[in-house]
Order: structure tokens, then sequence, then C-alpha cells
């Protein structure tokens, strides 16, 4: 890859032209090795940018999304109309700062937003891949951003940022990548998915599974669409990305529009309701199949076993800048999870912050209104620009 | 040892100069380090030592906290800083991965301090050790005549709220790192306002009138 671009117009120019989403796509030829040993070939990148890339490219922020995020960070989805998943911190003059950074911001491989994944053809049989897409890992993931980092000519990322999965991502980018991530934040996330996280996992993957219209995968070519199995996988997991107090805070035991207990099962309390809601409005705009692949990418990650079993040789001698942020009521990434990134940076030797931030919003802390995180990570970012010589424009 | 009138004044690095004036134990602290070195402060409130080293000295330096506010600010402020304490959170780190460690008055609240002690020379090449001295005057006077527990200034809490569980006298610290093969390369006793004596740091007198101690530490090994 020699593709040199130096803004976001030229940057169209990368894009296949059959693309017909907001944002950019990327083809690479080249195969990607994947962990599972098989490789991928031709594959997509669709990714979206917001900022300038400034004459040094040194100003590159690589924002990694959630599980069912995508890259749409600062601007409404263009299937749901919503603002961008992380619209409260990203935008001009707010904490990523796009008149200060160019922010980057790519559909995960195995994604259903214009990334190769399974519900995307595969050019070999001009069939949806479905359940013949490989499994891919994080680490796949992050070697397929690393080739569109690479096109855009971003010899060192300014940061890498994401939370939950995300993290996870930025975890893999500072092991693997270490000279291309000059600060790297790590939010609500950990060095390896816990058993109950596997086992929430595979819950939501037994819902799509026993849905009678997944057809072992197959269901596009059918015309349909496993909905309520995913509907159920994305309300199961919905609730762990809560807490008990801000589930409490928000519907206690009320009841939705209604005086008394019907004594049926119809959605007699509000937060049946939410949750249902939450479940049918999801299958409107994410895959099945990509949910299967993107929750197995993390229930493999565990970036000790890459390292000998010592998480600490992920990060030896690293010059990266981190800081690992967790919230008090997260029991999906408890602040423990968090921690043991942090002692084995702190084994490292390496440059960390560590804040725990209080709040009774959950794991979903990462993507609200939470002053305190959203201060600290403005105070990072501000010492490590510093630090990057990054002037204020 | 005499101030250095230099290290009040903000260094050229571009940093905006803070008016508050340095406390002054901090202050000798960082005379005893030198520029550029890597610096690890273990209990660094609000970052006051580091934002000053950083200015003055150009250090590349990290702080650990055990409050949160503490720490969220000193992140917020651009600074390297984690949330943990001298108890728990030093043994992760490796031998000699810092050229200073300072402990300002802290050692007198851990669980063990004769271990935290041990991993501030192994993990630093130098440790700075500042302690409250329970031989200072005040606290014999009021124990003796009053017959009560001593409160002071610098050790202001009541017996049953204190976060002040290991408590010793300069005399008491010295013979320690004695026992345990910690060379003092460095002793400066303060007075209530934490100015400096001009006394012997290990002898008697300093032992009743200094109300702190602070000490430059090396491994032997």
């Amino acid at each position: 890859m020699t593709t040199i671009v130096t803004s976001p117009a030229s940057v169209a120019g990368l894009a296949a032209p059959e693309y017909d989403r907001p944002g950019y796509r990327l083809t690479v030829a080249e195969p990607l090795a994947l962990d599972s040993g098989q490789s991928l070939a031709p594959y997509a990148i669709a990714y979206q940018t917001y900022g300038k890339l400034n004459a040094d490219r040194s100003n590159a922020i690589l924002i990694c999304h959630a599980l069912t995020g995508d890259q749409y960070v600062a601007e409404p989805h263009p299937l749901t109309g919503k603002p961008g998943w992380w619209d409260i911190l990203a935008g001009p003059g707010k904490v990523l700062d796009t008149e200060r950074y160019f922010l980057i911001c790519t559909n995960v491989i195995g994604g259903c937003m214009g990334s190769t994944g399974p519900a995307e053809l595969n050019p070999a049989t001009g069939q949806p891949w479905n359940l013949s897409f490989p499994v891919i890992t994080i680490g796949d993931m992050v070697r397929a951003q690393k080739r569109l980092i690479d096109a855009l000519g971003i010899e060192q990322l300014f940061a890498v940022i994401g939370g939950s999965m995300g993290g996870m991502q930025v975890l893999q980018w500072a092991a693997s990548y270490p000279e291309r991530v000059f600060a790297a934040v790590p939010i609500a996330t950990a060095a390896r998915h816990s058993a109950q996280n596997i086992a929430f996992h595979e819950v939501g993957r037994q819902a799509i599974m026993a849905d009678a219209n997944w057809c072992n995968g197959d269901y596009l070519a059918k015309g349909l669409r496993p909905e309520r199995g995913l509907a159920v996988a994305r309300m199961a997991a919905h609730v762990t990305y809560l807490s008990e107090q801000a589930l409490h805070r928000k519907f206690g035991r009320n009841l939705q529009n209604r005086e008394a207990l019907t004594f049926g099962f119809d959605a007699d309390f509000q937060v049946e309701n939410y949750l249902r809601h939450q479940g049918m409005t999801f299958v409107d705009r994410f895959d099945a199949n990509s949910y299967l692949y993107i929750t197995r990418a993390c229930d493999y990650f565990d970036l000790a076993a890459e390292h000998g079993g010592v998480l600490a040789n992920a990060f030896k001698d690293t010059k990266t800048r981190f800081c690992s942020i967790s919230f008090t009521s997260d029991w999906l990434y408890p602040t423990s999870e968090n921690r043991q990134i942090v002692h084995a940076l702190n084994a490292a030797a390496a440059n960390v912050s560590f804040v725990e931030v209080a709040t009774d919003k959950g794991h979903d802390a990462f993507l609200l209104d939470e002053p305190e995180f959203h201060a600290t990570l403005r105070g990072f970012l501000d010492g490590c620009a510093e630090h990057r010589g990054l002037i204020r424009r | 040892m005499s101030p250095d009138a230099s290290t009040l004044v903000p260094g050229a690095s571009g940093h905006p100069a803070t008016p508050a004036p340095l406390r002054e134990d901090l202050r000798i602290i960082g005379d005893m380090i030198q520029a550029g070195a890597r610096v690890l402060d273990v209990g660094c409130g609000n970052g006051e030592l580091l934002s000053y080293l950083a200015r003055t000295k150009s250090v590349d330096g990290r702080g650990m906290e055990l409050s949160q506010g503490g720490v969220n600010s000193c992140v917020r402020n651009g600074l390297s800083v984690i949330q943990g304490d001298a108890d728990n959170d030093l043994h992760d780190y490796p031998s000699h991965a810092f050229d200073y460690i300072v402990l300002s008055q802290t050692l007198q609240a851990t669980r063990n301090p004769r271990e935290v002690l041990h991993h501030l020379v192994r993990i630093g090449r130098h440790a700075i050790v500042s302690i409250p001295n329970f031989g200072h005057w005040r606290m014999r006077a009021r124990l003796l005549v009053e017959g009560r527990m001593p409160r002071t200034p610098s050790l202001p809490y009541r017996w049953y709220d204190t976060p002040n569980i290991h408590l010793c006298t300069i005399l008491d610290f010295i013979d320690l790192c004695e026992e345990e093969s910690i060379a003092v390369e460095r002793s400066v006793t303060l007075d209530d306002l934490g100015r400096p004596y001009r006394l012997n740091p290990h002898g008697k007198l300093a032992n009743l009138l200094a109300a702190q101690g602070l000490f430059l530490l090396r491994g032997r090994n």
C-alpha cells in the first residue's frame, strides 16, 4: 500500500465507487493473515473521518468502536438517524476536538456497516459469506485497521481511544504496534474476556441460533432474518450495560401505561417495555451473523496469552502514554479488570494514568454525559498534545 | 540546606507559572532531585510536587494517590497519576524503574512500613522519605503533661480517626534504616513551618525539636 493522502477530500478517492453510505471504504487486495490461520482477501474497511489531518500527520486519533458500534461517531447514523454514538465527546470544541484532531473510526472487520463481514458477498462465490466467513479476532481487527492507517500515510497515531471492545482494540494496538501509538486510552475494558462475559455472549449467540429464521446462518438467501433471536440477544446484553441502581432509578417497578398488573405476559413493567424496544430497534441496524462473529472475537481476546501469560510483556519497553479509565458501577468490565491493565503497565514501567469515575450508570457510562470522565480525557489529551508538540489552532 | 532561588522561578519549558508557593518541605525534596530524572511520587495529592518538578526540572514524573479527587485533578492537569496506595500497588514495579521515588508524610499511614521501605529502595535508585517526628517536644509534652494523645498541626487527627497508624521518631526511623541495610545519604530536619534546622539530624536535640525528618535513601544492594 503506497497510496498517500493528505486530507479527507483525497481520502475520498480511496472509496469504492459502489459505496453509498457516508464516509469512505478502502479495498485491500493483499490477503489479511488471520489469527485462525486462514486469510482474507480481498477485504474492505469502511471508515469515517472528522477534522483535518495536519501537515506532518501527527494529529490523528483512531477511535475504536464497541461491540455493536460503527464508524458513525459524530454524525447522525445513516440507518437510524440517531446522533453519532460519541457525539457527546467528538466534534468542534469538544473533548475530541475536530478543530484540533483528525478523527478516524473504522467499522471493524466482521461488522455490518460496510467493512467485510459475514453479510457481505464472498467474491469467490458471489454469495454472502454467512458462516463461511472466517472467525476473526481483536488482533485481526487491529491488523486490518493498521492497513488503513498505512494507506493514509500516518506514521504514528496521536492517540488510539476506545471503550469496551474498543478498549481491547486499543490495548492490541499498543501491544502490536507500540511505535505507531503515541497515546492509548483503554476505557471500561479488560485485557481478557472474563468467564462471566463469555457466558453472557453465549446466551446471546444461543438466542440467535435458536431462532428458526436463522437457518444455520443462511437466512439472507432465504429472505429471512432471525430478528427475534437477535432482539433477545440484545435485550440480555443491554442489561449488562446498565447497573441495578440505574435500572431502579429509571424504571423502579413502575407499570407501563396501566394501573394494575394484568396477570399475563404482556410488558406490564416499564423496564420490560424498554428492553423490548431496545431489542426491536437493534435488529433494524445489525446483522445477526455479525453479532456471532464479533462476540466471538471478544471472547477469544486474551492479550497476556499472546505474551507468555504475562500481561506486562505485552507492553515491554513501551513509550506509549496510557490513560486507563473505569466506572464504579460497571460490572461488565469492572474496575478490577481495568486495574489489572494498570498493574501490568506499572510492571512494564510504562507511563500510565488511571482514573476510576464514580457513577451509577454502569458500563454504558463511557457513552454518556459523565463530566468527570470527560474532564479526565481532556486533561490527558491536552497533556499528551503538549508532549507531542501539537499546537492548538 | 539553603533554598535555591532559581528553583522558585518557573522554567522556560512553556508551562504556565503557578502562583501558589510550593510547600517548603516539597521544595526541599525538589532540590534533591536532578533535572530530567524519572520520578515516582507516592501519595502525590493534587500533584503539587510533580507539577513543580515538571515545570522546573523537566522530570519524567509519575504519581500514585489514594484519593479519587486527587487522582482526577492530577490527570486533568496532564500529570501521569494512578489511583493506588503504597501498601498494595508498589509490588508490580520493576527494580530501579525510577531514579527517585518520593514518599512524603505517608509512611506512617501504611500498614507495613518496613515492606514499603524495601519497595521504595528497590524501585527507586534513590528514595526520598519524609516522616512526622513523634519525638517532637510538643508530642512529648502533651502526653507527659496532659496525659492525652498528642495532636499537632502535622498530626491533627484524634486517636480514633487517625490514618497514622505507624508513628515513629526520627531516631526510630534511622534505626530501622540501619537494621534493614538502607543507606541514609542525606538527612534534613524541619521545624513546624517546614524550614530546615541547622542541627545534627541524627542527634537527640533534632529528635526533640524537629517536627519532621526528610531522608534521601539508597538500598545497599
